[in-house]
């Protein structure tokens, strides 16, 4: 199987101070992969090289075969700050037509996705509302209707719930595995919780801390069909879970050697 | 407290108080200059007919309106440029804070030098004293749109026009907002100001006029018919500013009721 999304030999540097040193990582079409690892360990850099929003200093990204240079068009960004990342003068409806409107997609067309995307985040009356008429949780589920209406081959979500309280977080997880099996989209999670990483990945990439490599890539064996209370229940879970603990606790411990 | 009442008590008192102490200090008419309430009142009615109001009233406004739009149009078009560009801000900021220094009614002789006395020289001494404000404040509004909403755009590749629209101009409409409000203060007095200068027609004329002929109540009515129009004026931009930054409004109102 050929990957989608490619990550090859990434480094980032800010002058001396080395963020990324060298990380490698393949995403196959529909897959849904979390990355994990300490604080400071680079991962909204990684998201923003991959996005093309961000230059690297070495190593390459590539999506369907094409390299990334700028955001590409089958691509969509969740980002972390979903106060300020979406428009505040435009109704959810407009925040998540905005994308479509610039890519020409047609007035019944862009109805039709808007609807659709709304519908699968659970906010279909609330099209007229502004966002700061939402709640956070509410907010961020906007901008993944945006995301999703967007129709991209790739999702990449930066640590999306880490402003939102415990109870909207667990239902915005779940809100991720439903849109992820409904739309079939290829989604590449960053989060620093690693149950999160864990209960919603099929497979889950450890980072080391900075200067940043992958400690280990780690396929999640529990079954597909995934809930807050069973899931989180299964001994499997818990086990994964204790491994990646330790895993980021060596990554924390480990002495950087080139 | 809320009574409605209360609102017109509140709204009416002080006027009532102020016309008040000036019948009082007017009243036994011992001072040409300064007529009784009543007999400016008297004044008004003949000497603000619909002819007069368009003879004199109309240009005056239809130069401050024209002004105020080009002030408006140029400053927010530069204020963008210069917004968007750091190195083309680097380059015009002093000179800018120079310029926004000059007191604008110093123009208005120079201005007559270049462009006589007819209504182009009332425009441009309005439009040069207007676009100051309007342009600074663009300046920093543009400056001020959140860094997060860019890469919003460059993510979803909203690009050239609609983003300008959509991201730009929206993004600063509350500092442009404030610096249209500050250019329509400026707008009316250097309309008058101009019109005292040089002019056969407009109020600032009309009122020097009635002063040169000792028509002093008429002078007052031309005051009070100023004062009338610069509370419609600001009526008019609070209503439009509403509409416009309606967003603005709830998002401040939700993040102090400490929403989300």
């Amino acid at each position: 199987m050929t990957a989608l999304l490619e990550i090859s030999g990434l480094r980032k540097a800010y002058g001396d101070h080395e963020a990324i040193r060298n990380i490698s990582v393949e995403l196959a079409d529909g897959e849904l992969v979390c990355l994990v690892g300490p604080s400071g360990c680079g991962k909204t850099t990684l998201l923003k090289c991959a996005a093309g929003l961000m230059r690297p200093s070495s190593g390459t990204v590539t999506l369907g075969g094409s390299p990334v240079t700028a955001p590409p068009a089958d691509l969509a960004v969740v980002f972390q700050e979903y106060g300020r990342s979406l428009f505040p003068w435009l109704t959810v409806r407009g925040n998540v037509e905005l994308p479509l409107k610039e890519k020409k997609v047609g007035r019944a067309e862009r109805a039709r996705l808007i609807d659709e995307a709304l519908d699968a985040v659970g906010l279909a009356d609330r099209g007229d509302a502004h966002p700061w008429q939402l709640s956070g949780g509410m907010q961020q589920r906007v901008a993944i209707a945006r995301a999703v209406a967007y129709q991209p081959s790739v999702l990449l979500m930066d640590e999306p719930f880490a402003a939102v309280d415990a109870q909207t977080r667990a239902d915005l997880e779940d809100l991720i595995r439903s849109i992820w099996q409904r739309f079939g989209v290829t989604i590449l999670f960053v989060t620093h919780d690693i149950d999160e990483a864990v209960y919603l990945g099929e497979r889950v990439v450890v980072l080391s801390a900075a200067p940043t490599v992958v400690q280990e890539s780690l396929a999640v064996d529990l079954p597909s069909q995934r809930d807050q209370l069973t899931t989180r229940a299964d001994p499997r879970f818990t086990e994964l879970r204790a491994h990646v603990y330790a895993e980021i606790q060596a990554a924390k411990k480990r002495v950087p050697t080139s | 407290m809320r009574a409605p009442g209360l609102r017109v008590l509140r709204w009416f008192l002080l006027p009532v108080v102020l016309i008040g102490v000036w019948w009082a200090a007017s009243a036994g008419g011992s001072n040409f200059f300064l007529p009784t309430p009543d007999a400016v009142a008297r004044a008004f009615g003949p000497t603000w007919t619909p002819a007069t109001l368009r003879a004199d009233v109309l240009p005056s406004v239809v130069r401050l309106l024209v002004g105020f739009g080009l002030a408006g149009v140029l400053g927010v078009a530069a204020g963008v440029a210069i917004g968007l560009s750091p190195g083309l801000r680097a380059y015009t900021e002093p000179v800018l804070e120079f310029l926004r220094a000059v007191p604008p009614p110093v123009l208005i002789p120079v201005v007559m030098l270049f462009a006589g006395i007819d209504d182009t020289m009332k425009i441009t001494v309005i439009v040069l004293g207007c676009v100051w404000p309007v342009l600074l404040n663009t300046v920093e509004g543009v400056r001020a749109v959140d860094p997060v909403l860019g890469e919003v755009c460059r993510a979803y590749r909203i690009t050239g026009v609609t983003r300008l629209r959509t991201l730009v101009l929206r993004g600063a409409s509350p500092q442009i907002m404030t610096g249209l409000r500050q250019a329509l203060a400026i707008a009316i007095i250097l309309m008058v100001i101009s019109e005292m200068f040089a002019a056969s027609s407009g109020l600032g004329f009309t009122i020097v006029q009635f002063q040169r002929s000792y028509a002093i109540p008429e002078m007052w009515t031309g005051i009070i018919l100023l004062g009338l129009l610069g509370v419609v004026l600001a009526g008019l931009f609070g209503l439009a500013e509403r509409a416009v930054l309606r967003w603005y409004f709830g998002l401040r109102r939700a993040a102090r009721d400490g929403g989300s």
